[in-house]
Order: C-alpha cells, then sequence, then structure tokens
C-alpha cells in the first residue's frame, strides 16, 4: 500500500527438476501478486539455462524457486552458474520447499540469500523481499 | 420449516458449500430427495457399499507408499512391508522414471531413487519383485505419464514368469488428467495423453481382464485445493472422459468399465467425507447405468482407495497428525471403501521415518480389530443426518459436474488451464483461512506451543553411489540386449503411433527386448510432441 508511485518488484518464481508439487509454488505466487508484486511463473520441469533465461528475461530483481523433491542442492549448484553467467548473480535469489535446516549452509554458499521451508508464514516471505529486493 | 429457535446457533458450512442444520429428523430426509434411492448394500446404486456384506466377508486392504532407491533396495522394503501386516504394495518411482527418463539422461541427474525407485528397464521391474508372489500380494503401480511402458514391464514380468494375463490382478493409476491438475508428471499434450490411457484400457479389457488399468484421482485434485465436492466431481468427470474415450473406440461399456477404479482424499469434516462417499458412489453408478447403458453391475460400482491425505495434517506438534490420521482411516472405514492407506505423522515436512509408517498401519490394523469397524455393513446408513447430506451432496457433486460440461468438458477446461486456476486460487484461499484463524487448525491457529520443537526433516540421503550404480546396471543391461530386437521394436512403436493404433503390443515387444522406459517415451515424445504447460491465475 505504501510508496505507491514505485513501480512493481519483478519477482520469476520457477519450479526447476523434475519435481511436479507446485501448490506451494503457486500459492506463493498469488500472495505476492497480492503484496503488489510483478510475478511471472516458469511452470513445472524448468532446466537450469531456461531459469537463469527467464530471469534475465524479466529482468527479475527477485528469483525463487520451489524445491519439493529434496534435489535443491545439485539443482541451486547448476542455477547459480546460469545466474552467475548472466551477470544476474546481485539478484535476491531465495529458495522455499522442502528443505532440511541442515542444508541452508550450503544453499547460502552457493548464492542463495534467503531459504524458506514450508509452512512459512506469507508475511515473512513479502517482508524478506521487500527490505532485501532493491538495496 | 422448522427453523424457529435455531437462529442462535452460529452457521455451519462445510468446505463443500452445505449449509448444516443443528437437527436432522425425518422431515430433512423427506425433503432432500427421501429414502428411496438407499437400497441395499452390493444392490445398484450401491450408495450403502459395493459388496452385499462389505467387511464382515473381507476388510479392506491396507496399502502403503513406498519405495525409494535402486530395485534391490525397494524389494527389500517390500519383503519387510509384507511381513509387518501389508496386504498390497503402493509403488513409488523415482521423478525420473515417472517423467520417461532414464537415469542416464542429464535430466535425472540428482534425482535417481530420490523420491521412489529407479526403473529403465525390465531388467530393474524384475529384481524388485523377486520372491513376491504376485497372485498373492495386490500392486498398485503409481505411474502416470509414463504408464505405457511400466505397465508393459509389469505384464512381461508376469509373463515370462509363467503367470496367465488372463488372470494377473493389480493396479495402476494412470490417470494422466489429474496430472494436469496437480502432482505434475505428465510428458505428453492433453489429446495424446487420453488417447494412451485408452490403448491401456483397451489392453486390459483384451489380454488382461482383471487388472485395473486405470485408478482415477480426486486425491491430487484435492490436494491441490479442490472442495470435497469439487474432488468428487471432477474424478467422475475424468473417469467419464475415458469411458467416452474407449467407447468412441468401439469398446463396449461393460467390457472396460470394471477395470475402472478410484482414488480419493479424505482431511476435514468427518461427515463431509461419508456424504462425499456415499454420494459419489450412487452417482457412479447412476451415470454408468443410465448415461452409459451398463448392465453388468461391476461395471456400475465404485471401487476405490480412500486415504487420510497429508492436507489435513500439520508441521507443528506433528504427533497430533496421529489423531488427525485415526479420523481419516475412521472416515474412510465408515464410507466403506476397499482400500485404505494413511498419510504418516511427520509427512507434512519429510520422508515417512520407518516408525511413523509403522503407526499408520497400525492405527488401520487397531480400527479394523479392536473397535468393531467391521462388525456390520455401513453402520450410519438410515441417520437422518447421514442420508440427508449424502442425498444434498450428491446433488452439489452433479451441479459441479453440469458447471465443467456448461464450459466445455473436463478435457477442454484442463487444457485452457481453467481448473487449475480455480483450484490453485481456493488452495490460497484456504492458506489465509488457516492463517486468520478463520479455519481452525489445532497447534498451527490455536493452542500453539510458545516453544515449537525443533524439527527433523529427513530425507533419503542421495547417494552418489546407488546413483552411480544404477547408471552402470543400466549401460550393462544396454550392451547384453540385442540391439536388433530392440530396435525393430521401436520402430513398430513409432509405426504404430502414427498410425493411430494401440501402442501397447508394440510397447511389450520393445520393453520385453529390454528397451528403456526413456526410449519408448522418447520415441512416443517425437511422435506426440511435448506439452506447454498453460499459466492462468
Amino acid at each position: 500500500m505504501s510508496g505507491g508511485e514505485a513501480a512493481p518488484i519483478r519477482v520469476l518464481m520457477a519450479k526447476p527438476g523434475l519435481d511436479g508439487h507446485d501448490v506451494g509454488a503457486k500459492v506463493v505466487c498469488r500472495a505476492l501478486i497480492d503484496a503488489g508484486m510483478h510475478v511471472v511463473y516458469t511452470g513445472l520441469r524448468q532446466s537450469p539455462e531456461a531459469i537463469a533465461e527467464a530471469a534475465a528475461r524479466l529482468d527479475a530483481e527477485v528469483i525463487g524457486l520451489s524445491v519439493m523433491s529434496g534435489a535443491h542442492l545439485p539443482l541451486c549448484q547448476k542455477i547459480g552458474a546460469e545466474l552467475r553467467a548472466r551477470h544476474l548473480e546481485e539478484r535476491l535469489w531465495i529458495v522455499g520447499g522442502v528443505i532440511p535446516a541442515g542444508d541452508e549452509q550450503a544453499l547460502r554458499e552457493l548464492g542463495v540469500d534467503g531459504v524458506f521451508p514450508i509452512g512459512t508464514p506469507f508475511e515473512e516471505i513479502v517482508r524478506f523481499i521487500r527490505e532485501r529486493a532493491r538495496p | 420449516m422448522s427453523e424457529a429457535g435455531n437462529d442462535e446457533a452460529a452457521p455451519v458450512v462445510w468446505e463443500s458449500g452445505l449449509e448444516i442444520k443443528p437437527l436432522y429428523t425425518p422431515r430433512e430426509v423427506e425433503g432432500s430427495g427421501g429414502t428411496a434411492a438407499i437400497g441395499l448394500p452390493g444392490e445398484y446404486p450401491f450408495t450403502r457399499g459395493i459388496h452385499p456384506l462389505m467387511y464382515r466377508k473381507r476388510p479392506w486392504t491396507m496399502r502403503q507408499y513406498s519405495g525409494f532407491g535402486t530395485a534391490q533396495e525397494t524389494r527389500e522394503r517390500f519383503l519387510y512391508l509384507i511381513k509387518t501386516g501389508n496386504t498390497g504394495l503402493n509403488v513409488a518411482f523415482d521423478l525420473p522414471t515417472q517423467c520417461g527418463r532414464d537415469s542416464d539422461d542429464p535430466l535425472a541427474e540428482g534425482e535417481i531413487g530420490r523420491v521412489g525407485m529407479a526403473v529403465d528397464t525390465l531388467a530393474d521391474m524384475e529384481e524388485a519383485f523377486q520372491g513376491i508372489d504376485l497372485n498373492r500380494i495386490t500392486v498398485s503401480l503409481t505411474i502416470n505419464g509414463a504408464a505405457v511402458p511400466i505397465m508393459a514391464m509389469y505384464f512381461a514380468m508376469a509373463r515370462k514368469r509363467g503367470l496367465d494375463l488372463a488372470t494377473l490382478r493389480g493396479t495402476a493409476q494412470n490417470d494422466i488428467l489429474k496430472e494436469f491438475i496437480g502432482r505434475g508428471t505428465w510428458i505428453f499434450p492433453v489429446d495424446p495423453s487420453v488417447k494412451l490411457v485408452g490403448d491401456t484400457i483397451e489392453f486390459c479389457a483384451r489380454h488382461v481382464p482383471k487388472y485395473f488399468p486405470v485408478s482415477v484421482c480426486g486425491y491430487h485434485i484435492r490436494e491441490s485445493g479442490a472442495t470435497p465436492a469439487q474432488e468428487m466431481a471432477y474424478g467422475l468427470a475424468i473417469a467419464c472422459a475415458y469411458v467416452e474415450h474407449a467407447l468412441a473406440r468401439g469398446l463396449l461399456i461393460d467390457d472396460f468399465a470394471s477395470g475402472l477404479s478410484f482414488n480419493f482424499d479424505i482431511f476435514g469434516n468427518l461427515w463431509e467425507q461419508v456424504a462425499k462417499f456415499r454420494a459419489g458412489r450412487r452417482l457412479w453408478a447412476r451415470i454408468l447405468k443410465e448415461k452409459y447403458g451398463a448392465r453388468d453391475p461391476r461395471s456400475q460400482q465404485m471401487r476405490m482407495i480412500a486415504g487420510g491425505g497429508g492436507g489435513g495434517l500439520t508441521i507443528q506438534q506433528p504427533e497430533n497428525n496421529i489423531m488427525r490420521s485415526t479420523c481419516y482411516a475412521l472416515a474412510s472405514a465408515l464410507s466403506g471403501t476397499q482400500t485404505m492407506a494413511l498419510c504418516s505423522y511427520d509427512e507434512a515436512y519429510t520422508i515417512p521415518s520407518e516408525r511413523a509408517a509403522r503407526i499408520s498401519l497400525r492405527t488401520m490394523q487397531i480400527l479394523m480389530l479392536e473397535i468393531g469397524l467391521c462388525d456390520t455393513v455401513d453402520p450410519l446408513a438410515g441417520s437422518y443426518f447421514i442420508e440427508t447430506t449424502t442425498n444434498e451432496m450428491e446433488r452439489l457433486v452433479s451441479a459441479v459436474m453440469d458447471e465443467v460440461e456448461g464450459q466445455g468438458g473436463i478435457v477442454a477446461s484442463i487444457s485452457s488451464g481453467l481448473i487449475q486456476a480455480a483450484v490453485s486460487r481456493q488452495a490460497y484461499e484456504r492458506e489465509q483461512r488457516l492463517r486468520s484463524g478463520v479455519e481452525k487448525k489445532v497447534g498451527q491457529n490455536c493452542f500453539v506451543e510458545e516453544e515449537e520443537e525443533e524439527r527433523a526433516v529427513l530425507l533419503h540421503p542421495y547417494r552418489e553411489e546407488e546413483a552411480k550404480r544404477q547408471i552402470e546396471r543400466l549401460a550393462s543391461v544396454r550392451r547384453g540386449r540385442g540391439a536388433a530386437a530392440v530396435r525393430k521394436a521401436l520402430v513398430e512403436l513409432e509405426r504404430a503411433a502414427r498410425a493411430g493404433e494401440n501402442v501397447m503390443p508394440a510397447a511389450m515387444d520393445a520393453v520385453e527386448a529390454y528397451a528403456t522406459v526413456g526410449e519408448v517415451c522418447g520415441v512416443l515424445r517425437d511422435v506426440y510432441g511435448g506439452y506447454a504447460e498453460p499459466i492462468r491465475f
């Protein structure tokens, strides 16, 4: 509601890997749309290249991934490389899904800025993006 | 009207939209359509169950979802499950298998054996079921997009063992339409996907008549955000789409309809679930008889697995989920299910531990053996409340089906993304109701623990070694098979697919020659193309 003149924050939401459980991704998309952001959702089974390409095309300020299968580490490793190849490493990168607490540090080392395991309140994600997307 | 004096009571409205009165009497039953359609169990329209004696003759089958890693590990798990008293197996496949990719496909990297068993060739299937009597244990294959090669492998394995396909039992999930709404393991566009389901229905009707080639899933649609009435309505509409496709091919309704079974979800209001199932059973019988002219009672009977879903479980205070799941299992038994499964109490945040999976199984066994649920058939029948809400639920489900029909039918509504958009909007709205506390969830939005214990999210550790071994095994099968036979079979598969013929015979020959899941699906992908997901909000 505040700062109505600013252009909406551009978010790319993506489902990498083969996992088809997209309720979480879609629900978070809606929460971000409701919070006034401009959200593009890639749909399922996107390759790391396709995700980075879509982020570049959108000039996304936020790149969000949803992974429920447990494959978040190998996927983020590849996606991180693709983002760097397109000079997108400074963009806010967040990951949600079934993420064990023990993997958070490893994700951060790959360049992930925020980790939101299932059950995280929407407001927390929205607040994080508002505070961090436009430094 | 008997509303005087009720004005003070707060309204009670079920998720499906039914407003519930504080008191039901014979008057409500009459007003909702009466008792004429209740009938007897085992008789049309099967409101009270599909068998005359139900659990007095045969209690429900207990079948927990399992499978991970390689075929060898999965086999060990299967043997353990059989030893602990499971009477059926529900096979989980890993995502590469489900998406029609081999373990050595670059897209499979990091996913091999992660959420289920990796199957590349018939050799894996044979290893997984070695020493398991396929006539004694009923096997359910949770496979959809890649159902053609996986079902072909299962049948080929049975044939190689010398079993008669004419008597082979079992179930494949093989409901591709719901995959476009939830779960997402589609491979091909919508229309050829339905055609492939038709191929399996036709093949089974001709060659594997005791097998259930399709288990229509309301389950995943409900988990994706549908109400119980929508779950039943979309499930029935999807089943009708398969029926109409099979009829259009020239099959006779009574030659295949009994091969269709159902998979439904249970969470939320107990009575709403019971009304949903009794109404759904009646509606399916009416549709089959009146619309499609089925005369064989088996065609009219809704056989189902009805299990406690993850949608009702909470991450907070997860032990409470044991109580929730007990109620879901109770609802399932009171609804006359054939097969039961329960999500484990830790399933909201992790892959179930062995302990949690055992508690689920024990829950079902306690209900079956200790509290009298098998004493008599359909014990809730005749309740003013249950019969009224069953009548009303039937009307609600019919209305949703009419609405879908008005939008051009279920296949068109899925192709355009209309249903997906509607259910995901509802999932969001439910999430908001839970956040605001309008919908109560103990431990999550009320009676919250100040200090919630840290939950250990356990995933099966990904073992690069196992994945590597699976890839080596695939390479060795590829080296050892007759390359010419595989080539010939795949060429024939492509020809059959392009000609619009049934692909199952060619797929059987291909997998028997040890063609891989990825090769079979690759040929079909070349013919049919890939699927472009409609993104709608």
